[in-house]
């Protein structure tokens, strides 16, 4: 029993690390996609806002020697969803407006974001990567780790950003579901026409869904970033789609989501710390095996859930105010 | 003088296709323009020398700047090729890197091991090469035919998969441990230089550029003259209208996955069968196979036009290989390629400023030009 105990808190803080920018970027592919715009930037945005919210740190803690390096983290982290914002802009741009297809401006903006990223780290600091060493992890949490079982596997070994997400994926679950402009949104998303109809401005809600996806996921992978990286490189391994993933296989349901990015961060524990689970260290498996995991959870995911897409009736499809 | 402008602005605006182009061409412009604006930022003083040596690159060293200009090209025009003729069945390829990871790894792991084959040794490697990309492509195309999955989530899935996959089967039987790199293909595997050597002294010129014309040549003619091209172009107009019409459109989505699959797969060989080049064992993404996005698009899905973007690509590689020189780093090529797509995805407005810049100019062609318009 204790031995169990011991190795639920050792994984349980992992897996919810993974979880919540897991959630916050796939929460962020459903707000566009509730509002009628397919958004597979989301990697692109992600690693953009990890870059600046990273950069950002550096320069801080260069002009504040004192501050305190929560502090940093929540200015990083709201650098980095502002950075989001700006970004998508581009694509909410070529696809509402444009009319563009919204496969190939998203693509667009995934490939701008990994190299621009490299080449500014390359012209500004002349290294590929960018590099903090700070230690970020909070040990404990005051008062709260001192609650028996709940302190050790919530309140231990945890990171900042992923309480705030946390906290933000709840209120814009509320602000989707229980507010006038979350119906809007979602209506624009199903039968846009209805919408405008009943007058309400298609083009401008869907800049709302697009930016808010700018936002969460910049937010999500600048909480990426402080929490598995200790340099950035431009990459966050395909996080952004793996979010993607989520939220298709989650039907676009936010409980549902919850639930699969639950899955996911069980599959990302499981290639990430193949070494030191108990069991999993003494088979000898080269350690790419595992890393392929969640990838391959993904696709056989979605082979089992992707034959009644529950996708919003009008995602992707690009609207001309007045065309029945 | 004035009346050849107009002329050419005519024979622009009475054909679609010459629209769509000319489109094409100011997507490049925006996006070259976009890398000027960059480099004026980073480094005013150097900006317009190294601008101007990234456009005239392959003119900079005579015969041998042409010559790798060819040979940067190859990869580009083959990814370029997959994506394209994917999208023609309506399917976008964003995994050609998976594939062409898969295809250089077979090529290498047969170039190392298979030296029995003698003079065959590498036809077999870019035959197997071309296999294992078929068989990475077959898998989206089997997944989108029949469980409705998106072949764009799984595509990029499986870039991932194969990308560690290659790490791994280099690491466990194909590593090098006194040069600490991937092992290297033997003589016998090498791509042939032909007579290439003479023509362009001192470049790296070899094979690849006529097996990458030759598949052009192959896909356009199945697109064109054949049933087969026939079927996928109604497949990617409407999936629901071809089966309509008796078309077994399942198959055909798995085939044209096959097919791409297999081209990027030979890209994966040509980049891989050279001598000095090492098959990266880090888990890093090969960037051909999202450029050959790009190229696809620029060549408006069609061959030729793939052929004509892909050297285009291979001269901006050339011009890029001397940015050092002015103390710029390469990426900004990459920079410039994004912002192209970005702008080919803004085609139809492209498009639309063009079309009113005709009928502005050619009072006369009027009624041509709405004509054009209307479809």
């Amino acid at each position: 029993m204790n031995e169990f105990a011991g190795f639920m808190y050792y994984v349980m803080p992992i897996i919810i690390m993974n979880m919540a920018p897991l959630a916050i970027v796939a929460l962020g592919g459903l707000y566009t996609e509730k509002s009628g715009v397919i958004n597979i930037a989301l990697e692109g945005i992600m690693i953009m806002g990890a870059f600046t919210a990273v950069y950002a740190s550096i320069v801080l803690t260069g002009w504040f020697a004192g501050m305190p390096i929560q502090a940093v983290v929540l200015l990083g982290l709201l650098i980095g969803a502002l950075l989001g914002v700006l970004f998508s802009l581009a694509h909410a741009f070529a696809s509402i407006h444009m009319k563009s297809n919204q496969i190939i401006s998203a693509t667009a903006l995934n490939l701008f974001a990994v190299a621009f990223t490299v080449f500014m780290a390359r012209t500004m600091y002349g290294v590929r990567r960018l590099p903090f060493t700070e230690t970020i992890m909070i040990r404990e949490v005051p008062l709260f780790a001192n609650i028996p079982v709940l302190g050790p596997l919530f309140f231990t070994n945890a990171y900042l950003s992923t309480y705030i997400i946390i906290v933000i994926f709840a209120v814009s679950m509320v602000i989707l579901y229980k507010t006038r402009l979350g119906l809007r949104l979602r209506s624009c998303g199903e039968n846009p026409q209805a919408a405008e109809s009943l007058g309400v401005n298609v083009y401008k809600i869907r800049y709302v869904g697009v930016l808010a996806s700018g936002a969460l996921a910049g937010m999500g992978g600048a909480a990426y970033a402080f929490t598995f990286q200790r340099q950035f490189g431009g990459e966050v391994f395909g996080f952004g789609f793996l979010a993607l993933a989520v939220m298709i296989s989650g039907q676009w349901k936010p409980m549902r989501i919850l639930l699969v990015a639950l899955f996911f961060s069980i599959m990302r524990l499981i290639a990430t710390q193949s070494d030191s689970l108990p069991g999993l260290d003494q088979l000898n498996l080269p350690s790419q095996l595992y890393r392929m995991l969640p990838y391959i959870a993904t696709i056989v995911v979605l082979a089992f859930t992707s034959k009644r897409s529950q996708a919003p009736r009008a995602a992707g499809e690009p609207y001309e105010s007045g065309k029945r | 003088m004035k009346q050849l402008w107009i002329k050419t602005l005519e024979r622009i605006g009475r054909k679609p296709t010459r629209i769509e182009a000319t489109s094409s061409v100011m997507a490049i412009i925006c996006g070259l323009l976009f890398g000027l604006a960059l480099m004026i930022v980073v480094n005013p003083a150097q900006a317009f020398p190294g601008f101007f040596t990234v456009i005239t690159g392959p003119f900079q060293e005579g015969m041998r700047s042409l010559g790798n200009m060819l040979y940067f090209g190859v990869p580009i025009i083959l990814t370029g090729l997959s994506v394209a003729f994917a999208f023609r069945t309506g399917l976008f390829n964003i995994g050609a890197t998976g594939q062409l990871t898969m295809g250089a790894l077979t090529a290498v792991y047969i170039g190392v091991n298979w030296g029995f084959l003698g003079p065959f040794h590498w036809v077999v490697a870019v035959l197997g090469a071309m296999i294992a990309g078929a068989l990475w492509g077959a898998i989206p195309g089997l997944l989108k035919a029949f469980r409705n999955v998106h072949e764009v989530v799984t595509s990029i899935m499986l870039n991932y998969v194969a990308m560690y996959f290659n790490t791994m089967i280099i690491l466990n039987f194909l590593y090098d441990t006194q040069a600490s790199r991937t092992a290297h293909p033997l003589p016998s595997a090498r791509l042939p230089v032909l007579f290439l050597q003479n023509v362009f002294p001192g470049s790296r010129a070899n094979i690849g550029i006529f097996i990458a014309v030759l598949f052009v040549a192959i896909i356009h003619i199945v697109l064109k003259k054949t049933t087969f091209g026939y079927e996928l172009k109604a497949t990617g107009f409407s999936r629901d209208a071809s089966r309509y019409a008796g078309m077994n459109e399942k198959r055909n989505i798995v085939l044209a996955m096959i097919i791409a699959g297999g081209i990027s797969g030979v890209a994966g060989a040509m980049m891989y069968l050279i001598p000095g080049r090492h098959l990266p064992y880090e888990t890093i993404l090969i960037t051909e196979g999202f450029t050959g996005i790009a190229i696809a698009l620029l060549g408006l899905s069609a061959p030729i036009g793939v052929l004509l973007a892909g050297l285009f690509y291979g001269a901006l590689h050339q011009g890029g290989t001397y940015l050092q020189l002015y103390d710029f780093r390469p990426e900004i090529i990459d920079i410039i390629i994004a912002v192209i797509i970005y702008f080919s995805a803004l085609s139809l407005f492209l498009q639309k400023i063009v079309r009113t810049f005709i009928n502005k100019r050619t009072k006369a062609s009027m009624g041509l030009s709405e004509e054009v318009e209307a479809r």
